[in-house]
């Protein structure tokens, strides 16, 4: 992998840019690996990247049906945060924003990590109740989670120009600083590249059709491409977990439901945190880098694997936007799109073994482009040890039967 | 000014000034801004994204890329489209994104500097550091114009619409498929997007049915217009098709001038998707230069507005299409240069149109350079007889037709890739959905308007009746040139900057490189490079975005396929958007009978669940929250309080099932409760957590009337109505919420009884009105239910009573209790006296995370009862044990120590056995009433821990806490049940 | 924006109703029978077919009854139930 920097794009430009490599290749796939991870958006690209590189594993293939990062990864707000309110959640978000920050050079890609900070208005007693146990537990794992007054609010928020007849008046917000906006693309390419040139096959347009197991343990991947071999299959499948599960008869504890999102026409900057309105509909907006106005809400009210969503969400975020940014009223909307969430029961991701030996999940709870880094680093772990990463000891299925989940309520989404 | 004398629909007796980029010019009423600035010879209005390229007008539609302004004049509105803004008196706009100006433009730098930004560039540097210290340089120079600053002061609202077909586009044969199928008897719905309806028959010279077309569209449209069944709307863009044939529509200054905008949702059975095809630029080095514009467009300017691009005219196609244009371009009195022709051998029709126009056509040739920065001066080409420069002032090219296939998209439909029309043209059906004309990559407007006839001949003719039908005839047309097209693209390597991507500054140069870099997807390589993501969303380039990566990887244009078109088809404002929901209007607050006596008398108002506000404390002057509360809570402990309780749930369930329904839903028994007497009742959810808790009365042998949470209203309704409908249908038992029709006041404290004396009632308050009785009967005239129940903690007459009469009862109290001071409460005292009781809120001790016997309530959980929802996942929890937060109480050692709800639970330093995380405060308050901090929490085995320390660690303060039981005050009720 | 077929009133946009779920968890008639795995099942776990799902279906601003239909996650066909309330 030749290294990317100013310097190679300088050299590059003196040839007319035609010398520029594959970010990474486009093999046939091999007829058995050690390895076989499904799914190629960042939490599978990252658990590739992650066995090659913690791990010493590097016989692996990534099957993607369609394109790199095509999914979930690439249909996002691009939000990262670990505002999240259980003592088990709060480390395993901690880590993902340690790595999101780290991840760039790393890679030697440049994932644009913004850190513009987050604020949630408080509208109510029982939100600020919530803000307060949240924070409080964050502190303890020493995760920066503020409280805000309305003056603070207004100072760090200039536009914010709440109605003076608003049905819930915003009191202040509370504020995490840490929390970031990663290009989302990037995400996908950076681990993609780095896994490729660590030995790591990635094959796109191959869709997995039947999972192969012999007493009880997995031995290969049936796909469009062929049969493909392997003790331990890995599937990291946003949006389509029930139905890859089912190839080995397991039955998952998520509904599969559109997650919507969209942006304005790009303007010039006039918003640099990620604001989240909580009170109607937990509807949250920032600006990209690109300077559109990118929002999004809570996710669709049934299941679907449509890849499109109802428009009453954004009629109904749009009019709390327009409370507390009523200047937005011109601005206009340029494209929306919908994501599909496996969101699991309690809110929270599932990293797990399953009755399937060989057979490991990973489902990113809702709205997994935060935890990408996490859960593909603990993914790996669990594949490579077979046991548990120790941030995600708790994430397993057995949660479930055990009665102990990890209800989150600050969730972009819940069943 | 190069305005022609005659023509167009300009209204020269009425001229109006405007401002573009700070200078004054004069345009006609019946302009856009484009078209005036086309009559005003600008050339220049605006700057690329990336490289700050001078541009010029490209099209004359909603699909511009360059034109972008920042209209000052009317609420300072962003990234709006000169083609698409009506010339107004005074307009004033600005090119977007430039500085100082869009004739210089200092960010111009960048052009200079362009070999450093390839696409992607910035995936590959900027990684030392933090990236926000180079995404501020980065994010000034993006975004185009800037958002307003003031308010958006307009008006808007959404409709919702039925009809039977809804047709999009009022060109031709929409308004065929229009006049096809209202005279079927069904409801028909036009939306047009321009302000006049004619489509490109607005623009071109057609004949139908022997005369102009002009006078087919008034008289067809008129006719329809008269109809009952038609409604017809102009100046209207279908922005997005979704799910079930519904359509969003929205309508610009519709006839109300108090509105700006409203947004239509309209269900239709079928859709007729009319909306035409815009065209498709040639790909060739300087193809963004100022003067180079579509050919279609050109005409346009020309035949509607009668403003002239320039005097000397290079023709650039692969395509039939311009040898039509000929006409219009000689009788405005343009020289054509000559046609170049990409294709070997253009049809014998095409060049008798050249010859009679005389105009010479030089086939098999490339434009391989524009001479001129901020105007054309010339082109360079090349054929088979070598390389020559010519000179002329603009020039038209036209690259072929993309259908606005869009809606088709969004509705689910695929797409295909035709060869004979080098189209993407509507393939697989979703949905109710019917292209036809130029939308479905049919270019010949005799085939588009019998394509309208039949297939609106088709959706009908079946609900009609064969017999009675006889369908309206197509009309005629003249003879049309056929469409021919020839895409050739240009050669690998091309020298000079050839865009394919207008509005982002994307190359041929940049499409190659992501197919080198292994960006081989179109969605990667539209990523990649940002090809048809800009505001235009790829309407123009796409299509050559996709061919050109079928070139570079040798692959047919089919299998690399197209791109999704998302919604919204044009951009739609925010403020339509959101309607007229604002402010109050947005979830409408509920109220109570009091709601407006409680503002009165100075409440301070909280969101109380289910969308009710309710006082959260009455502070009366000079006093903060902290004295307030005290001083209710001392009233309701010493003397007499009272609240409205009419939020709460209330739900009467009727049938011979009830009692076993209820024994069911609670933990405890209900079926053995006496008439006349009522019993507290903890509900769980299935996965044995806490869900609700409250009284519940049995009024009769059969009726039972059950109270809950406020906020719990909505939730235990759908769960006790889900079992009856869908799991225990073989129980007899009617459910009806009746929350609405009851008020509710709670008359408590230890003078409740002498207050409510006072009255003249036929009910008695003697020792045997127990606590959890119940009596009917009236107070002061009025019919009530007085019940005893607490949630105070002291004694307590719950008074029920028709809505409409609460608020004279109120008063009525209010009155009786002046002696006592009697004080209203808010819902922070009630919380503090709750606190003080250790009574368990499921929304707080509950947590979702615990369980009945965690909460210390194990006394009323009946395991003996064979089944009720949530026992068999106590089973579990029971089973397996292990550590669980329990329930606690917490007295700080420092009594006055300062608890804020959430507050984390940590060990105390001398016990080392734990570590970690421990819980958390649920409710903490200063206790006016013992005069000290006292806390409910949440610890890790807290029943096991009583008499312990733990550390209270808060964001700000921390204290060392006793760990007790969750009773601070009265223990054991005697005073409620006094 | 669906229009969901409510079997007593008529099409009506999906804003009217509440989707509430696979059609096929019934609830164990005798809970304390069923082993922790089974338990688990039934409150946790769903089918989340990709394709066409059986799923109740609530007219909570309107008659408020149950019913089911038959409804494709992918297309968002809806097919009416012959006897819905069952």
């Amino acid at each position: 992998m030749k290294r990317f920097s100013i310097f190679s794009i300088a050299r590059n430009a003196l040839t007319g840019h035609r010398h520029w490599e594959k970010m990474w290749r486009s093999p046939d796939p091999k007829r058995e690996y050690d390895v076989v991870i499904i799914g190629g958006g960042g939490h599978g690209l990252g658990a590739a990247y992650f066995l090659a590189k913690e791990h010493g594993i590097t016989n692996v293939a990534v099957l993607e049906k369609g394109w790199l990062g095509g999914g979930n990864t690439g249909r996002n707000t691009m939000t990262v945060r670990s505002n999240f309110l259980r003592e088990d959640s709060v480390p395993f978000h901690e880590m993902s924003l340690d790595l999101y920050h780290q991840l760039s050079r790393d890679l030697n890609y440049n994932l644009m990590v913004s850190q513009r900070g987050m604020i949630t208005f408080i509208q109510s007693s029982a939100a600020n109740r919530i803000a307060l146990q949240m924070a409080n537990t964050m502190h303890i794992y020493g995760a920066e989670y503020r409280m805000l007054t309305l003056d603070e609010v207004k100072q760090k928020i200039p536009i914010f120009d709440p109605s003076p007849n608003m049905r819930l008046p915003v009191r202040g917000g509370v504020y995490q600083p840490r929390a970031s906006m990663v290009r989302h693309d990037a995400v996908a390419w950076g681990f993609a590249r780095a896994a490729d040139a660590r030995g790591v096959d990635i094959i796109q347009n191959c869709e997995v059709t039947g999972i192969q197991q012999e007493k009880g343990a997995v031995t290969g991947v049936e796909t469009t491409r062929g049969l493909i071999k392997a003790k331990k299959v890995g599937m990291a499948v946003a949006g389509h977990g029930s139905v890859v599960a089912s190839m080995v008869g397991q039955r998952l504890p998520i509904t599969t439901q559109p997650l919507q999102a969209w942006v304005s026409e790009p303007v010039k900057p006039v918003l640099n945190e990620i604001v989240v309105i909580r009170s109607y509909y937990g509807t949250y907006l920032m600006q990209s880098d690109k300077g559109e106005i990118v929002v999004g809400q809570g996710a669709d009210p049934y299941p679907s694997y449509a890849q499109r969503g109802t428009f009453p969400i954004i009629e109904d975020a749009t009019t709390s936007m327009l409370e507390v940014f009523p200047s937005f009223g011109r601005l206009k909307l340029l494209r929306h799109w919908a994501g599909m969430l496996d969101i699991p029961y309690d809110g929270s991701p599932i990293i797990s073994k399953t009755n399937t030996c060989g057979f490991y999940i990973d489902v990113a709870g809702s709205g997994g482009f935060k935890t990408t880094p996490a859960a593909a680093n603990t993914f790996a772990h669990l594949i490579a040890k077979d046991t548990p990463h120790p941030l995600a000891e708790k994430l397993g299925l057995e949660r479930f039967s055990s009665g102990r989940l990890i209800q989150e309520g600050g969730v972009s989404a819940n069943r | 000014m190069t305005r022609l004398a005659n023509g167009g629909v300009i209204d020269r007796q009425r001229p109006l000034r405007f401002t573009f980029n700070g200078k004054r010019y004069q345009g006609y009423e019946g302009d856009t801004l484009a078209s005036a600035l086309v009559a005003n010879d600008v050339l220049i209005v605006g700057r690329s994204f990336k490289y700050h390229r001078p541009r010029g007008l490209l099209t004359c539609g909603p699909e511009e890329p360059n034109a972008l302004v920042q209209l000052v004049s009317d609420g300072d509105q962003p990234n709006l489209r000169a083609t698409e803004i009506p010339l107004r008196e005074d307009l004033e706009a600005r090119s977007v994104n430039c500085w100082p100006s869009a004739k210089f433009d200092l960010r111009a730098i960048n052009s200079v500097l362009a070999p450093l930004f390839p696409a992607g560039f910035y995936y590959k540097t900027f990684m030392a550091g933090r990236w926000d210290f180079y995404s501020r340089f980065i994010r000034q120079a993006a975004g185009l114009g800037h958002s307003p600053k003031e308010r958006d002061q307009g008006r808007y609202e959404r409709v919702n619409h039925h009809a039977d077909v809804l047709i999009v586009g009022a060109g031709p044969s929409g308004i065929q498929a229009a006049r096809v199928s209202a005279e079927t008897g069904h409801d028909v719905m036009v939306l047009d997007m321009q302000e006049s309806p004619g489509g490109h028959l607005l623009f071109h010279p057609r004949q139908i049915d022997g005369r102009a077309a002009s006078d087919w569209v008034s008289r067809e449209v008129g006719e329809l217009q008269a109809r009952e069944n038609v409604t017809w709307l102009q100046s209207t863009t279908a922005t997005g098709y979704y799910d079930h044939n519904m359509v969003i529509a929205v309508q610009h200054e519709p006839a109300e001038s108090w509105l700006k905008e409203r947004l239509w949702h309209i269900r239709a059975s079928k859709v007729v998707i009319a909306t035409g095809a815009v065209e498709r630029p040639l790909i060739f080095p300087g193809n963004d230069r100022p003067g180079v514009m579509l050919a279609d467009a050109a005409v346009r300017y020309i035949r509607r507005f009668a403003a002239v691009p320039g005097k000397r005219v290079l023709i650039y196609t692969n395509n039939s299409t311009p040898y039509a244009h000929l006409e219009t371009f000689k009788t405005a009195g343009i020289e054509i240069q000559s046609i170049l022709d990409l294709r070997k051998s253009p049809s014998e029709a095409e060049l008798s149109l050249a010859r009679n126009s005389e105009v010479p056509v030089i086939v098999d040739a490339r434009i391989t350079g524009v001479q001129g920065r901020s105007g054309v001066k010339g082109v360079t080409y090349q054929n088979g007889a070598g390389t020559k420069t010519v000179r002329c002032d603009f020039v038209c090219h036209s690259g072929g037709w993309n259908p606005l296939i869009h809606l088709y998209s969004h509705a689910g439909g695929r797409s295909r890739f035709e060869q004979a029309s080098a189209a993407f043209v509507p393939g697989e059906r979703a949905q109710g959905a019917y292209p036809i004309g130029g939308a479905n990559g049919t270019f010949s407007l005799a085939e588009g308007l019998k394509e309208a006839t039949d297939v609106a001949n088709t959706l009908f003719c079946e609900s009609v009746g064969n017999s009675a039908w006889s369908t309206p005839a197509t009309p005629a047309t003249e003879d049309e040139v056929a469409y021919r097209i020839d895409q050739i693209w240009p050669e690998k390597g091309l020298k000079g900057k050839a865009f394919v991507d207008f509005q982002n500054d994307v190359t041929t140069a940049d499409i190659a490189l992501a197919v080198r870099e292994n960006f081989q997807s179109i969605e990667h390589v539209k990523r990649y490079t940002t090809a048809g993501m800009a505001v235009d969303q790829g309407k123009i380039g796409n299509p050559n975005v996709i061919g050109l990566v079928s070139r570079e990887l040798g692959e047919e244009q089919s299998s690399v396929g197209t791109t999704t078109f998302r919604p919204p088809f044009a951009p739609v404002s925010f403020g339509a958007i959101g309607g007229s929901e604002r402010g109050p209007l947005i979830i409408p607050a509920r109220t109570t009978p009091m709601t407006a006596w409680n503002i009165e008398n100075g409440a301070a108002m909280d969101e109380a669940g289910a969308n009710f506000r309710r006082p959260f404390f009455f502070p009366r002057p000079g006093e903060v929250m902290e004295d307030a509360v005290a001083r209710e809570a001392a009233a309701v402990r010493t003397s007499c309080g009272i609240y409205d309780g009419s939020p709460l749930g209330t739900f009467e369930l009727q049938g011979p099932d009830t009692g076993e329904l209820l024994n069911r839903l609670y933990t405890n028994r209900f079926d053995n409760l006496p008439v006349g007497r009522g019993r507290f009742g903890l509900m769980l959810r299935e996965d044995g957590r806490l869900f609700d808790d409250g009284v519940t009365f049995r009024v009769d042998q059969n009726r039972y009337l059950m109270s809950c949470g406020t906020g719990a209203a909505g939730p235990v309704y759908a769960h006790i109505d889900r079992l009856l409908q869908t799991e225990w249908t073989d129980l007899n038992v009617y459910l009806v919420n009746v929350s609405a029709a009851w008020a509710t006041m709670c008359v408590c404290g230890p003078l409740a009884r002498v207050v409510l004396g006072k009255l003249e009632s036929d009910i008695a308050l003697d020792p045997t009105f127990q606590f959890l009785d119940f009596r009917d009967g009236a107070l002061e005239g009025i019919n009530v239910r007085v019940a005893r129940v607490s949630y105070t903690g002291e004694l307590s007459f719950e008074v029920n009573v028709a809505r409409r009469s609460a608020l004279k009862l109120w008063k009525i109290l209010m009155e009786a209790g002046k002696e006592f001071d009697i004080t209203p409460v808010g819902s922070e005292t009630s919380g503090v006296l709750r606190i003080e009781k250790g009574f368990i809120s499921p929304g707080h001790e509950g947590d979702n995370i615990t369980n009945p016997f965690d909460a210390g309530m194990g006394w009323i959980v009946d395991m003996t009862k064979s089944d009720f929802i949530g026992k068999r996942s106590l089973l579990r929890d029971i089973k397996l044990g292990g550590e669980r937060q329990h329930v606690v109480g917490l007295l700080p050692d420092d009594e006055r120590a300062p608890v804020a709800d959430g507050s984390a639970l940590l060990p105390a330093q001398e016990s080392n056995s734990r570590s970690g995380f421990q819980g958390h405060v649920t409710a903490a308050c200063f206790s006016p009433t013992l005069k000290r901090t006292i806390a409910l929490a949440l610890l890790k085995d807290g029943q096991n821990r009583h008499g312990e320390k733990v550390v209270i660690s808060g964001l700000e303060n921390s204290c060392v806490a006793t760990v007790t039981e969750p009773a601070f005050y009265d223990p054991k009720g005697e005073r409620m049940r006094a | 924006m669906l229009e969901i077929p409510c079997p007593w009133c008529g099409p009506r946009n999906e804003t009217e109703f509440v989707c509430a779920g696979e059609a096929d968890r019934k609830r164990p008639a005798n809970p304390e029978a069923e082993t922790e795995e089974a338990w688990a099942d039934y409150l946790f776990n769903t089918t989340n077919p990709k394709g066409v799902v059986r799923e109740w279906w609530w007219h909570v601003s309107g008659c408020t009854r149950w019913f089911q239909i038959d409804r494709d996650t992918v297309t968002h066909e809806i097919t009416p139930v012959k006897d819905p309330s069952k």
